[in-house]
């Protein structure tokens, strides 16, 4: 019996347990339920509780422990040199132990004696590597005896500990409805113990996004520090010239200097700012002060597919239209400009960020109230004038946290990028010239052959928490803004 | 019944004079005829709000509109400086002249119709800007000033004649939504009459404030009305005697009856004028 037969056998006896527990409830009370404290249902979720929930633990608990304390136990058979050895090496022994204890169960009596025979060395191993290979269990070399005893042990330990913990959880089940079922009384407080409990559930909801952010912060960090263990962190901020070289040739051979890919990110964000915030604006004014119900009702989801694009589309627009285009318009007016550039990056990124802008101002400006505008209509303003004095000051600081939101999406950006700005690490003013970014260099550190133990690998990692730094800053600042003006009119 | 209704206000205006012999105090204080509505009709889409109004308005005085909620004399207010043209869906028919000019006339540009036309609203509505600013908003737009010490003048004129000069003339450059509900309700006042409009129209004015603000504000509209034709809207009965030369009671979109604010309230000729403002229903 699987665990996941155990738990659909758990779950239903909640199920079971929750009209018992109503049943019950109803009975205690002679069918008066105004004498209930709570209300049936609730005696029949915490019936419910009592019967699923400490079970479900313990499995849970089971499932997680099990493989790593049978595994060590079987361990325990295995030669010292193996012990001694590597990780790999255990690992890579261990792995053969499970294929074996695995193929176990499937043997017949007979064909497992043969086994029992070669742990002990009375038959050969080369006997019980054919009985398990004639059930699929094919081993590279005949196993050594040690191997043999390690999945015997695995195999036999498993089976009785599993039996055993079927047996307790439901055992713990049965328990939890016996004391639950005698404590049902028109008198006990059933809701509240069942909302104590929803509310833990809800908790832990929440605390498992916390938590993995936490996570990824932290692993990020480790890896980070392990970097600035080949790297000085000088060396790694003020740097200005990025060349890591390949893992082969040498440790701490490259130069990791941040500050060309800095710039190359702030540059191409720069650029695409300057696009979005314009238009974004522009669109966002006149979806909220002009456009007519209908137009609005149109316009904006449209507007707003553009944030459902994948970016790699527009890496894809980028790189074989746009960025074509702009070198050939160039080249008419005399510019070399560079299929992948700044300004191809830059501009198409713009594009992507427009509804970024467009929505969040469009919000915002109508979160004005329409008192202030009536206000202003009143004294004879007309209606650029009361956008323009009124509207725009007021909505001031939600749209430059709109446009902080952007830009970090913006630095973020990864597809684009990759495809539309060169992987040239260059430090140049010039829009024309193709640069790189953060998020390039941590894509192309981290594809191919890789060694983790190698500054060249570990850089993205550095790399990805300056970016998270970065647009953490960025968030929790357009944040505080945003929140800060929302305040102004409750 | 209906004709009778609409006719009174037409006749009032025709025999101006021969209240004055029955009745001395209130009709004395009329100025001369400023707002004249004739049949207005009006809708929301489909909806009639409005069903042909005719109201005269009259300077120097304050005319109250009284009348249940939803029974459009917000509306018909807010008809009077065409505010109503924000809303799409708003459609007006009829006749309303201001100084005997039609305000509806594809020729009469609303922006500057609302110059002349200033508006105080139900919530304090103050920018958020400065308290100074907040009073040179209007001037500013409409060049009024031409150097700092002319604008001064105006923010100092303006916020004297509402009353709050004393209360904020040490922190002008406070933000006007810093200020009591009752303060800012001043200061959007000093802000309608920063641009010597020659109507002020005030939609329930103090329907958000408390008692003492609201007795500020209504000794502010006795002194305005000597120089400003008043029409304020409100749900108060006390606060329509006590403000109001004339007052129009509306119903269901109609106007029922207008007359002397002494005359509505202790003899009015309507059943249902007689049952609203003896709280019978409403």
């Amino acid at each position: 019996m699987s665990s996941l037969t155990i738990l659909a056998i758990l779950i239903g006896a909640g199920v079971l347990a929750y009209f018992i527990g109503r049943m019950r409830s109803i009975q205690t009370c002679g069918g008066q339920q105004q004498n209930l404290h709570s209300r049936p249902s609730y005696h029949g979720y915490y019936l419910a509780i009592l019967t699923a929930l400490p079970a479900i633990i313990l499995l849970a608990v089971w499932g997680i422990a099990e493989r790593p304390l049978t595994r060590y136990v079987a361990m325990q058979e295995l030669p010292a040199k193996v012990l001694q050895g590597s990780d790999a090496e255990k690992a890579l022994t261990m792995s053969v132990v499970d294929t074996i204890a695995e193929g176990l169960p499937q043997l017949s009596p007979e064909e497992y004696e043969v086994l029992r025979k070669a742990r002990y060395g009375f038959v050969t191993t080369s006997d019980a590597r054919d009985v398990l290979a004639r059930h699929g269990v094919v081993l590279g070399s005949d196993p050594d005896r040690s191997l043999l005893a390690a999945a015997d042990e695995l195999a036999s330990r498993a089976e009785p500990a599993g039996s055993r913990c079927r047996s307790a959880c439901f055992a713990l089940a049965a328990l939890g409805f016996v004391w639950g079922y005698s404590r049902i009384r028109p008198e006990l407080r059933a809701r509240n113990i069942v909302e104590r409990v929803m509310r833990g559930g809800l908790f832990l909801a929440s605390t498992v996004a916390v938590l993995t952010t936490v996570g990824i912060v932290l692993s990020v960090l480790f890896e980070t520090i392990h970097f600035f263990q080949f790297v000085s962190p000088f060396d790694f901020l003020f740097g200005t010239v990025w060349d890591p070289r390949f893992a082969t040739v040498g440790k701490a051979e490259g130069q990791f200097g941040l500050l060309p890919l800095l710039w190359g990110t702030l540059f191409i964000s720069a650029v695409a700012l300057l696009v979005a915030v314009p238009v974004g604006l522009f669109a966002a004014i006149y979806m909220s002060e002009y456009a007519g119900s209908k137009v609005r009702a149109f316009a904006k989801p449209v507007l707003e597919i553009l944030a459902g694009i994948p970016t790699i589309v527009y890496g894809f627009f980028a790189l074989s239209v746009f960025g074509p285009l702009l070198r050939d318009l160039g080249f008419n007016i005399g510019l070399e400009i560079s299929a992948s550039s700044v300004l191809t990056a830059g501009i198409v990124m713009g594009v992507m960020i427009i509804p970024f802008v467009s929505s969040l101002s469009d919000d915002i400006i109508n979160a004005v109230p329409q008192s202030l505008r009536e206000g202003s209509y009143g004294l004879g303003a007309t209606q650029s004038e009361t956008i323009k004095k009124v509207i725009l000051p007021a909505a001031l600081p939600g749209i430059v946290g709109a446009v902080l939101l952007a830009a970090s999406r913006a630095i973020g950006e990864t597809m684009i990028v990759v495809l539309a700005a060169g992987i040239a690490a260059n430090l140049t003013l010039n829009p024309l010239e193709p640069v790189t970014t953060i998020t390039v260099k941590i894509v192309s550190q981290l594809t191919g052959d890789l060694e983790f133990n190698s500054p060249q690998t570990l850089v993205a990692f550095a790399l990805g928490l300056t970016l998270f730094i970065i647009t953490l800053a960025l968030n929790v600042y357009a944040l505080y803004i945003v929140r800060k003006y929302r305040e102004q009119y409750e | 019944m209906e004709a009778k209704v609409e006719d009174r206000p037409a006749m009032t205006v025709e025999q101006p004079a021969e209240p004055k012999e029955t009745d001395d105090a209130a009709p004395a204080a009329l100025g001369e005829l400023k707002i004249k509505a004739t049949d207005v009709n009006l809708w929301y889409g489909e909806k009639q709000a409005l069903f042909d109004v005719n109201l005269e308005v009259f300077g120097q005085s304050v005319t109250a509109l009284i009348g249940p909620s939803g029974c459009g004399k917000s509306t018909f207010l807010r008809c009077l400086n065409r505010m109503n043209d924000v809303i799409d869906i708003c459609k007006v028919k009829g006749d309303i002249r201001l100084d005997g000019e039609d305000i509806y006339a594809p020729e009469v540009d609303p922006v500057q119709l609302r110059a002349r036309v200033g508006m105080v609203f139900q919530k304090p509505n103050p920018f958020p800007k400065s308290i100074y600013e907040n009073v040179a908003y209007a001037p500013r737009l409409h060049g009024l000033c031409a150097t700092k010490a002319q604008m001064d003048e105006v923010v100092e004129t303006s916020l004297i004649k509402a009353g709050l000069w004393e209360e904020v003339k040490d922190r002008l450059d406070a933000p006007g939504t810093g200020l009591s509900g009752g303060q800012q309700q001043r200061l959007c006042i000093a802000r309608a009459i920063s641009v010597n409009p020659e109507v002020l129209l005030m939609d329930e004015p103090c329907s958000a404030l408390d008692p003492i603000a609201t007795a500020t504000i209504e000794t502010l509209i006795d002194e305005l009305k000597e120089n400003l034709c008043i029409a304020i809207v409100t749900h108060s009965m006390q606060q329509a005697a006590r403000v109001s030369q004339r007052t129009a009671f509306f119903h269901l979109g109609k106007l029922v009856e207008v007359n002397d604010t002494s005359t509505i309230f202790t003899n009015p000729s309507d059943q249902r004028t007689q049952d609203y403002v003896t709280g019978r229903f409403g």
